[in-house]
């Protein structure tokens, strides 16, 4: 069952001005529940105004998105209820912590909704669970934190909503490797659990091979390409033109297949192009 | 809403007015505010008036650009404008309880609307010809000789400058940070007075925290660069006085005797 679903969706920015641009043009997709979409594009590709119409933070200037099949703009006065239903988090989301302590931070998101204290202090300590905040980390000032830790502090603000669709803009941009890996696991346990809708915007092609179900490809504000990574990333040429790139290690399998040797297509992780190459050597008797 | 503000923008171009030096751009916006205000009669207000049309008609930027300018300020306007006609003194040409209207206040009303929107097109035909950075240069020339008095001249200008230069990025800045806010659920909308400013926390505290982490990297930025204040700093641009600035000059002296014969030979209206 589709949860999101998006029809001739279009934005113009600066609309009858000489600084008119067409951020995204003419846009239909459609989401299942439970599903953790990726999104790739070129900058300037419209993936962050795409992705800010998807909770109305945005008004489309043309075409529909729908919740659960309701229009969300059909009670524009209504439209905070919508942003409660799909959370974002923006790129660089701690240079949005304002709180005293990051426990009252995180609550900021549920305690707009009108929740009542005890409900907000479980979402709270949930939502911190999740991504690895400690006790002692939510009586600080979200200004001592480490550059991670604000991050990771920040997306449980959104999650702290219990969003049944989750945007994430960037959210690894600017960590390093280890603080990568933690928060995409984090991420991805959390939607195991949750079974909630994810949008995953990143230009890491690795990033996005690991956790995504599907990815959508944009280009020039159109939806270039909308499928499995596996078939994404067989189109090496068409992503090339788009300036984009597949994932390292597709890319050396791929060219290890090219030169004779029995190795299987549509590789997109460091772990499959372990085994498979593990049993190719094993086959040819090297091991 | 924010983006409407066009006083204090600059747009590029190649007109005459683009053309001329800075300082002098500046200093004949004070001749021509002072003969705004020196103006006690038609004929002088007349004159006055005509140098501002043939100005911003030189300037080669659209009308308008200009009537958004004066449109941000046409309350203040028409309220000095309705409050001096009943401030007129002589004898009275229409009388109601305590109203009275006279002949003189409906000049005064005149001459003030004339003067303040005289003023507001001058001023806006300096920013919308000099970009922000020739316009805080020439200010530092021209502030030059307050050194004498121990004022800091180029931390000034340099304050302007990076002031000036922050504003479109702050904004922006704000835009991202409403909007993250929004996502949270934050009502910036509804509400009355007191229950805006509250809502406001949640921007302005971020803002603040990245104006001040923008200020520490800018310092150390120009740190690295080896700048130590105005001292000993040459330029890149050096301003040079051409043809066109003389011209223009001359052109605003000329301006200035045509007043005050105006004003001598020709009864004053109050």
């Amino acid at each position: 069952m589709s949860i999101i679903e998006v029809k001739n969706l279009s934005y113009v920015y600066g609309a009858n001005t000489p600084f008119e641009k067409k951020a995204v043009d003419n846009l239909s997709v459609s989401v299942n529940k439970g599903e953790v979409i990726g999104l790739i594009g070129h900058t300037g590709s419209g993936k962050s105004t795409f992705v800010q119409m998807l909770n109305g933070l945005l008004r489309p200037t043309s075409g529909q998105v729908f919740l659960d099949g309701a229009d969300i703009w059909a009670k524009p006065k209504e439209i905070r209820k919508i942003r409660f239903r799909v959370g974002m988090v923006f790129q660089y989301p701690e240079y949005q912590l304002f709180d005293e302590t990051v426990y009252k931070d995180i609550s900021f998101g549920p305690a707009n909704q009108g929740l009542s204290p005890d409900e907000i202090d479980s979402k709270v300590r949930r939502a911190a669970k999740f991504t690895g905040i400690s006790d002692e980390l939510l009586d600080k000032s979200p200004f001592d934190l480490s550059g991670g830790e604000k991050r990771r502090a920040a997306i449980a603000g959104i999650i702290a909503m219990d969003p049944d669709v989750l945007v994430l803009d960037e959210p690894t941009a600017g960590l390093d490797p280890m603080g990568r890996n933690t928060l995409l696991a984090q991420i991805m346990q959390y939607h195991k659990q949750r079974k909630n809708t994810i949008f995953f915007v990143s230009h890491s092609m690795e990033d996005i091979s690991r956790v995504a179900d599907r990815i959508m490809v944009m280009n020039k504000g159109r939806l270039e390409m909308f499928d499995t990574p596996r078939k994404v990333f067989s189109e090496v040429e068409r992503l090339g033109k788009m300036g984009l790139r597949v994932p390292q290690v597709s890319k050396i399998t791929s060219e290890l297949a090219c030169l004779g040797y029995d190795i299987p297509e549509g590789i997109l992780t460091v772990e499959q192009a372990f085994s498979a190459l593990l049993s190719l050597l094993k086959k040819e008797g090297k091991l | 809403m924010i983006r409407d503000i066009t006083l204090g923008q600059f747009i590029p171009g190649k007109g005459v007015i683009h053309r001329m030096d800075a300082r002098v751009k500046i200093l004949l916006l004070i001749a021509f505010i002072s003969l705004i205000f020196c103006a006690f009669n038609f004929a002088s207000l007349g004159l006055v008036t005509a140098a501002v049309v043939a100005v911003i008609l030189l300037s080669g930027i659209s009308p308008k650009m200009y009537f958004k300018s004066l449109r941000m300020i046409i309350i203040i306007i028409l309220i000095t404008s309705v409050l001096n006609i009943f401030y007129g003194t002589g004898t009275p040409i229409f009388e109601w309880g305590f109203i009275k209207i006279t002949l003189s206040g409906i000049f005064r009303a005149i001459f003030v609307t004339v003067r303040i929107v005289c003023l507001i097109l001058v001023s806006s035909c300096l920013t919308f010809t000099t970009s922000p950075t020739d316009l805080t240069d020439a200010l530092e020339r021209l502030m030059k000789p307050l050194k004498i008095f121990r004022v800091k001249v180029h931390e000034i200008a340099m304050m302007m400058t990076i002031a000036l230069r922050f504003v479109p990025t702050l904004l922006e800045e704000t835009d991202k940070i409403m909007s993250a806010q929004k996502a949270r659920g934050a009502d910036m909308e509804s509400g009355g007075l007191i229950k805006k400013v509250k809502a406001l926390t949640p921007v302005l505290i971020p803002l603040f925290v990245s104006a001040f982490r923008r200020a520490y990297e800018l310092a150390v930025a120009m740190e690295c660069r080896c700048y130590r204040g105005g001292d000993g700093r040459t330029r890149m641009k050096v301003l040079h006085m051409k043809r066109i600035d003389w011209i223009c000059i001359v052109f605003t002296a000329l301006l200035l005797a045509g007043v005050i014969l105006c004003n001598i030979f020709l009864p004053t209206v109050f």
